[in-house]
């Protein structure tokens, strides 16, 4: 029995919800008292992971085959359960990526084990394996007993507290064995957004709604994201009528953040907007109307016009970067 | 060509989400059920498809029969029949295996699904589907595009999107919103939907393996803490120096 942590790395270089699912992994293996081991998937840079020793782990397996460069669930899934025969694993953690959530499902089905994505916080293990995650788009929390005794487990990004602790790790390589049929798919273009903090993994949001009255605006909602080292955001109506991409869309059918900070200018908080960013620990809203609901669900708010208060946050964010 | 849809049921997305008091089910009162956003997304592609290809397309959901008119309205958009799985969906992986059954005894080409439904969240449908029916998956398709010989399609991955080419044999997709805009069913689809075939399953008999043991509101704010307009700098010494988030 033992714990096995898929550490996610894009492009050869591992990312934040990586080392959120390794202290995770850590955490649970120390809890139950088993060997934790990691595996990683292509060609990750030796230097890179070394890095994966300093989030605790000892052991880490690596599966190299050019073909996994290009992701499909199936083929990693393959990957994955050779690791999971290796270590003789009973529990595997991955991140709430888009891969992870179609990875965990396909490994969970080949294996014969049980799945549940999104999973915040560790298990309560005192009868059973039951864990929590957030449902209804953030509206509500759901505690599930997992009955079998093979577990597949995604973490929610942003989640789980990454801890640093420095580990001596040994790498072995494992050879998997592939079939045709897991490589269906050829890979005809990738676009990567380039010099964006990613929407999901991001700590600090800057989001804007219909209040900032066009497009053209959204120039000072940038500026200030940029100072703040914030990914940038916007409600519903404002991806609908195009001012911005539909990929910064955060609510119910958007993308669903869980940010250190999120500051919410000139968006009233309708249920479907707050839905998707209520598990933000610091909430600050800024809106002319006082009545808004979103000043409900806030933890500061400033009741303004946004264009009144976006040059004052910017001026006050520029002097505490000039000062650190 | 045949083509099948899975949908699942969920509440309006205006819907204010509160439990029982024994914390083990959803306070249905005043709260509207829908077909899951997503998978609007996906029947609407469904239908782009449907009418390119000639296909014959099929909803499957599984649940009780108050889904009927919620399937009815799917028949109205343009599916020619409907299955109802009667079985609670207690979670992904035990609504996937009842629903790989339908598929080994029907072999689709095509099965749809919405990216995840808006209650649970879970997306495992469509590559837990694909795995016990032994045929490829892709997530997040954001755009499809489906010839004689190949299908191509575009998805969402981490950072960005994609551009793919599989050959044209089965295969199980789950919609973005992207993929299609939703249609809203006309006054010939209406009347034709009620004489459209819905056929009522009873399940196979499965354990279910995730077992919910309560729900949790989550923790209300204690309250905002307001700033004034003309000392909003005021904002980020909080932030910066109180508590240490910038």
């Amino acid at each position: 029995m033992s714990v096995l942590v898929y550490a996610e790395s894009i492009d050869g270089t591992f990312h934040k919800p990586a080392f959120e699912a390794l202290t995770y992994g850590f955490d649970l293996a120390e809890k139950l008292g088993l060997p934790l081991h990691v595996v990683s998937i292509s060609n990750v840079a030796i230097s890179n992971i070394d890095e994966l020793g300093k989030y605790g782990a000892t052991h880490f397996i690596t599966i190299v085959e050019p073909k996994l460069l290009n992701f499909y669930s199936g083929s990693f899934a393959t990957a994955l359960s050779a690791a999971v025969n290796q270590v003789n694993a009973t529990i595997v953690i991955l991140s709430a990526s888009f891969a992870g959530k179609s990875i965990a499902p396909r490994l969970a089905a080949r294996w014969g084990a049980s799945v549940v994505n999104n999973v915040s916080g560790l298990p309560n293990t005192e009868d059973g394996f039951v864990v929590k995650k957030s449902i209804y788009s953030g509206k509500g929390f759901g505690y599930f007993n997992i009955l079998a005794p093979n577990k597949v487990i995604s973490i929610g990004i942003n989640s789980y507290h990454v801890t640093e602790r420095q580990a001596n790790l040994t790498t072995d390589v494992l050879n998997v064995e592939f079939s045709a049929q897991d490589f269906p798919l050829t890979v005809t273009e990738t676009e990567r957004q380039k010099g964006k903090i990613n929407l999901t993994e991001a700590e600090r949001v800057v989001s804007a709604g219909r209040g900032m009255k066009g497009a053209e605006n959204w120039g000072m909602v940038e500026e200030l994201a940029d100072l703040l080292n914030a990914a940038t955001a916007c409600s519903k109506p404002v991806s609908d009528v195009g001012w911005r991409p539909h990929s910064e869309h955060v609510g119910q059918t958007g993308i669903t953040i869980a940010p250190n900070l999120y500051i919410a200018i000139g968006i009233s908080g309708a249920i479907q907007h707050l839905a998707g960013v209520s598990n933000s620990k610091v909430i600050v809203v800024i809106n002319k109307d006082k009545d808004a609901p979103f000043f409900k669900a806030a933890d500061y708010g400033i009741v303004g016009d946004a264009f009144d208060v976006l040059p004052k946050l910017i001026e006050a964010a520029k002097k505490v970067k000039a000062n650190s | 060509m045949k083509i099948l849809l899975c949908a699942s049921v969920t509440p309006d997305t205006t819907a204010k989400i509160n439990f029982t008091a024994d914390k083990k089910s959803l306070e249905q009162a005043n709260v509207t059920f829908i077909l899951n956003p997503y998978d609007d997304h996906a029947l609407a592609s469904a239908m782009n498809i449907k009418e390119a290809n000639n296909a014959y397309l099929t909803v499957v959901h599984v649940g009780d029969k108050s889904a009927e008119p919620i399937l009815r309205k799917v028949l109205a958009v343009g599916a020619d029949e409907a299955i109802l799985i009667n079985a609670t969906p207690y979670n992904a992986q035990y609504v996937a295996q009842l629903i790989a059954e339908i598929v080994k005894q029907n072999q689709y080409d095509l099965i749809i699904t919405g990216r995840e439904s808006i209650d649970f969240n879970g997306a495992e449908l469509c590559d837990l589907l694909a795995e016990y029916v032994g045929i490829p998956s892709i997530a997040y398709v954001s755009h499809i595009d489906i010839t004689p010989d190949t299908i191509k399609l575009k998805r969402f991955i981490d950072g960005g999107e994609q551009n793919l080419e599989l050959a044209n044999t089965p295969i199980v997709i789950s919609a973005t919103k992207e993929l299609a805009e939703p249609k809203i069913p006309n006054m010939r689809g209406i009347m034709s939907a009620k004489s459209k075939p819905l056929t009522v399953l009873e399940p196979t008999n499965l354990i279910n393996m995730v077992e919910l043991v309560e729900f949790e509101a989550p923790i209300a704010k204690s309250g905002v803490k307001l700033i004034e307009a003309e000392n909003a700098g005021q904002l980020i010494d909080i932030l910066h120096n109180d508590i240490k988030i910038i």
